[in-house]
């Protein structure tokens, strides 16, 4: 017969057909083949030999599963069962494994429920796969980097909705809406925003009365949450009242819904139609609405149709930045399409309209907890092939007895497993316990709430197994190469301890790593005290900066300086050296010279409140609010910018301030007007009580809660709706620098898991070594070895990996440091002996307590007692 | 032993392999049950239903010889074991009763 059936049919045949059935199979399917190639043709023939090769897969034909495989799992029991056995027998290093996992893993589980918290973020919107906003980067002339906004132009939106190829959906908002809403005789400071109607065919916010789709439509409409309606009202009907807004405006309650979710990055009391602002806009006579530069407050999000794509979006946007890009030469703007699932985690953008996570932080925080955990990964294995010769005649005995290299494999990674699991539950414990402190970190933020799911615990649960698997996957390999005969006959002379230069490294690596984190906290710690302490150029000690929120701020300043105490008050716009900038365009006598000089808007009482030194000219002349501004006060740097000679040469100079002519009328000395990762740059004082927003008061008083009493007294009948506010100097200045503040807070709670880690580890082979070592021990002993020499003996080998440690973290950490984390800082830290050596210290200290400890135990042992046996 | 009823086509199946004598293999049961009853039967179910009947002790197998139409594959013959042949016998018994125990009224003037 030159017919064949289909050889990859046949070799199908084989690989699933048990032996004693393929034989006669095979034959039936060849002699129907052959009557079918007769009857039906060749190519008919082979598709049923196909087919009936495909139905002959059944129970009864297919090969058994390798027998082997399935008694691993029935073995299961006596894994669990030697395995707690082992653990029992071995407290101290069960113990000192489950306390490093355990520590390292709560940290992991931090990392877990945080990250699972924030990529839940505006996952409850149903059309979330089609939502995109438009973010926009800035760039004027001058500047070398563009500045990358969460927010863009009304423009852009209207344009969009000029043309709605693709889209099906545009909406454009305002953020940031304050109201003071009054309901009869009640008045509550909330925050909202101005959206636009098709917010709700956007988003998924859930509502309660009113009809999504108009009820923002006409101006003046008010929609609120129910915890905004709660606080006004007893009753849910409220559709239709009149609320009272900033005492001037009277909005209609349209709508209201369900507070928004925790997890939306978008948060609000109420929303107010943007209609309502295009309105007041237009009263007010502002006609820069639809100006290509207004991108500072508006947000632009759209709902893309099913099967859009997306560059075609981002292509009508790059036309449209072209376009206006044409008609300005000071600066571009370039649009770019976000989708809603990249706001959080997402990019480092200024204007956000939530809360904001950098994706490089997250990568940052996500690397050191697996570093942390890699570490207390390693001490297991460490610890466990240290301790293999113990077992090995386990393992000999089991080989004899028909165990496969994969059973032993098997068995130890079930052994690590079950050590993980504990060492979870003290973790879970753990956890508990860095939450609140974990919540306090600025970098959580406040919309993060650590909760745990029943989704969580699940990602505990395969953590867990998985910590297992990776801790346990070497000692198993191991011993699973173990050679039955060598175990049994002298498990001692095993050569199972290849692993020792590994040991070493692994060791030497989780030092390196403790001596780093412990150099990286003092650092911060120090440049966290560097920067609090940083001589600014004027006083801050005893100042209170009070927000005036809205009020008169000549008034109040009256009010305040009746109060004993305040020595002295000032007004100003913000608080310098905190993280606040203001800038204008500022000409000298060349035109097309320009810069964007710094100021902050002061009274006349400001330098002298402050000690500012002057160094020629005079203060701001005593003048009422309402006179015209007409001086403003330069910093050295200022008239070095536009070369303007001495100081006293400077005085009197014209400059032209965002197109207002004003005289220099002094100079003060330089003074440090950013926070001091920033240089010092051209900065005016000027004098616009328009935007005064801060009373700063000077105390002189030996009651300072009194004080602060009495002023509170006086801005409660000035202000009932909002709360007072008031903050000193010296601790908004704290605030500004909680950057360190929480890099020194992280670092060294990540250096004390690091520590305790290194130093369980280091115990836990210092006692191996010596409990193994300790015949050696004794017989030198016996032979006139002095404590002092053995002691030094077994802790030589432990001191020189710490050297090792500190050879390598010393140089690292401070290249870390120097260079890449204060690298760009205009003033910081000069790292000294002292931060690079004090972790060096701390952790010889530890080390040599750790392996002094069991040395001299083993040291002081009677000779007589351990040589006894045998 | 998994059971000692045999199904209807079990009990066909065992009753062409007892007519087959030696000459009982899967192709050959399946063409035998073609000719006699007309039912075109699979080869997955014969093979099955020989399998179960195996399994159940009623019949037993032994490969022959290899021969050249099935690709040098040998061919497994199949008996009726002791108890195959009770079973097989132990129906037809449970048949005729019931046959005997029908009045003749019921079967009269209808021809199969």
């Amino acid at each position: 017969m030159s017919h064949h059936p289909p050889k990859w049919a046949n070799r199908l045949l084989e690989w699933y057909c048990r032996e004693d059935k393929l034989e006669d199979l095979r034959g039936d399917l060849l002699e129907y083949f052959g009557r079918n190639v007769n009857n039906k043709g060749k190519r008919l023939a082979g598709l049923i030999y196909i087919l009936d090769v495909l139905k002959f897969f059944r129970i009864y034909t297919i090969k058994k599963i390798n027998s082997r495989h399935m008694s691993s799992f029935h073995l299961f029991n006596n894994y669990w069962k030697t395995s707690v056995r082992s653990l029992a027998r071995n407290r101290l290093f069960a113990s000192i494994n489950i306390i490093g996992l355990a520590v390292s893993m709560s940290v992991g589980l931090v990392m877990i429920v945080f990250i699972s918290e924030l990529l839940s973020f505006d996952t409850f919107h149903e059309k979330r796969d089609r939502i995109y906003r438009v973010l926009s980067s800035w760039k004027g002339i001058t500047d070398d980097e563009p500045l990358d906004l969460a927010s863009t132009g009304v423009l852009v939106g209207k344009k969009l909705q000029d043309d709605y190829t693709g889209l099906e959906e545009v909406m454009i908002m305002r953020r940031g809406a304050g109201f003071d809403i009054k309901v009869e005789d009640k008045t509550l400071p909330l925050a909202g925003h101005w959206v636009e109607d098709s917010f709700f065919d956007i988003f998924s916010f859930e509502v309660i009365s009113g009809n999504p789709a108009t009820m923002l439509t006409e101006p003046y409409s008010l929609v609120i949450t129910e915890e905004t309606l709660e606080k006004f009202y007893d009753n849910q009907d409220v559709l239709g009242k009149t609320v009272e807004v900033d005492g001037e405006h009277s909005f209609v309650i349209t709508g209201v819904i369900k507070n928004p979710p925790k997890n939306s990055h978008i948060s609000f009391d109420f929303l107010a139609s943007f209609s309502t602002w295009e309105s007041m806009e237009k009263q007010k006579g502002n006609d820069g609405l639809l100006n290509w530069n207004n991108i500072w407050m508006y947000h632009v999000y759209m709902l893309i149709e099913e099967g859009t794509d997306k560059d075609a979006i981002q292509a009508h946007l790059n036309q449209i930045s072209s376009e206006e890009n044409a008609n300005s030469d000071r600066y571009s703007i370039q649009l770019q399409l976000e989708h809603l699932s990249e706001i959080l985690p997402g990019k480092d953008l200024s204007n956000r309209i939530g809360p904001g996570m950098e994706l490089k932080t997250l990568y940052i925080i996500i690397g050191l907890t697996l570093i942390v955990i890699l570490s207390a990964c390693f001490n297991y294995t460490n610890l466990s092939i240290a301790r293999s010769l113990r077992r090995a005649k386990e393992v000999g005995i089991r080989k004899v007895v028909g165990a496969s290299g994969f059973q032993v494999f098997f068995q130890f990674i079930i052994e690590a497993i079950i050590l993980s699991l504990v060492a979870l539950a003290v973790s879970a414990g753990l956890f508990y316990l860095i939450k609140p402190e974990f919540l306090t970190l600025d970098l959580a933020g406040d919309f993060i709430s650590l909760d745990l799911a029943l989704r969580t615990i699940v990602y505990f649960i395969v953590f867990g197994v998985s910590i297992g698997i990776l801790a346990g996957f070497l000692p198993a390999f191991i011993l699973s190469k173990v050679r039955s005969l060598m175990a049994l006959k002298d498990a001692s002379k095993m050569k199972l301890l290849s692993g020792v230069n590994l040991r070493k490294v692994l060791i030497v690596f989780q030092f390196t790593l403790s001596i780093g984190f412990i150099i990286a906290a003092t650092i911060s710690y120090k440049q966290y005290m560097f920067a609090v302490n940083f001589d600014l150029g004027f006083t801050t000690e005893s100042i209170l900066n009070v927000r005036t929120q809205g009020n008169d701020t000549q008034l109040l300043a009256n009010e305040f300086s009746t109060v004993p105490g305040v020595e002295m008050v000032s007004r100003s716009g913000f608080v310098l050296s905190s993280g606040n900038i203001w800038a204008g365009t500022v000409k000298f006598e060349d035109p097309m010279d320009s810069i964007d000089a710094h100021y902050v808007q002061v009274d006349e009482n400001f330098l002298e409140l402050h000690n500012f030194e002057l160094l020629a000219g005079e203060n701001f002349p005593m003048r009422p609010d309402s006179s015209a501004e007409q001086y403003v006060i330069a910093n050295e740097q200022f008239i070095d910018r536009f070369q303007m000679g001495t100081p006293s040469e400077a005085v009197g100079k014209m400059i032209d301030f965002d197109e207002k002519k004003l005289q220099i009328i002094g100079v003060v000395k330089d003074f440090q007007h950013r926070t001091i990762g920033g240089k010092i740059e051209p900065f005016l004082f000027r004098k616009r009580p328009k935007s005064f927003y801060f009373v700063n008061l000077k105390i002189n008083s030996a009651d300072m809660t009194g004080v602060l009493a009495n002023l509170e007294e006086i801005w409660d009948k000035h202000d009932n709706v909002h709360a007072f506010r008031a903050e000193f100097f010296d601790d908004r200045i704290q605030d500004a620098y909680s950057e360190y503040q929480m890099m020194f807070k992280v670092v060294s709670f990540l250096s004390v898991v690091a520590v305790s880690i290194a130093s369980m580890g280091l115990l836990g082979m210092a006692v191996y070594s010596t409990e193994s070592r300790i015949k050696e021990i004794s017989i030198r002993k016996v032979l006139g070895a002095t404590e002092k020499n053995l002691v030094y003996l077994l802790s030589r080998g432990f001191m020189l990996l710490i050297v090792i440690a500190s050879v390598v973290a010393v140089p690292l950490t401070f290249y870390l440091f120097d260079e890449m984390v204060l690298g760009d800082q205009a003033n910081r830290l000069a790292i000294g002996v002292f931060e690079l050596f004090f972790g060096v210290v701390l952790i010889f200290g530890i080390g040599l307590i750790m392996i002094g400890w069991q040395t001299f135990k083993a040291a002081r042992a009677n000779p007589a007692t351990t040589l006894r046996d045998e | 032993m998994k059971g000692t009823n045999i199904g209807e086509f079990e009990e066909l199946v065992l009753l062409t392999i007892a007519s087959l004598t030696s000459e009982a293999y899967s192709v050959n049961i399946c063409d035998e049950i073609l000719s006699v009853t007309g039912r075109n039967v699979k080869l997955g179910v014969v093979h099955s239903v020989l399998n179960r009947l195996e399994e159940k002790g009623f019949i037993s197998s032994s490969l022959g010889e290899a021969t050249k139409e099935r690709g040098g594959r040998r061919k497994r013959f199949f008996e009726v074991t002791h108890s195959g042949k009770v079973a097989l016998m132990r129906a037809k018994e449970q048949r005729d009763q019931l046959w005997e125990s029908i009045p003749e009224i019921v079967f009269k003037g209808i021809k199969a």
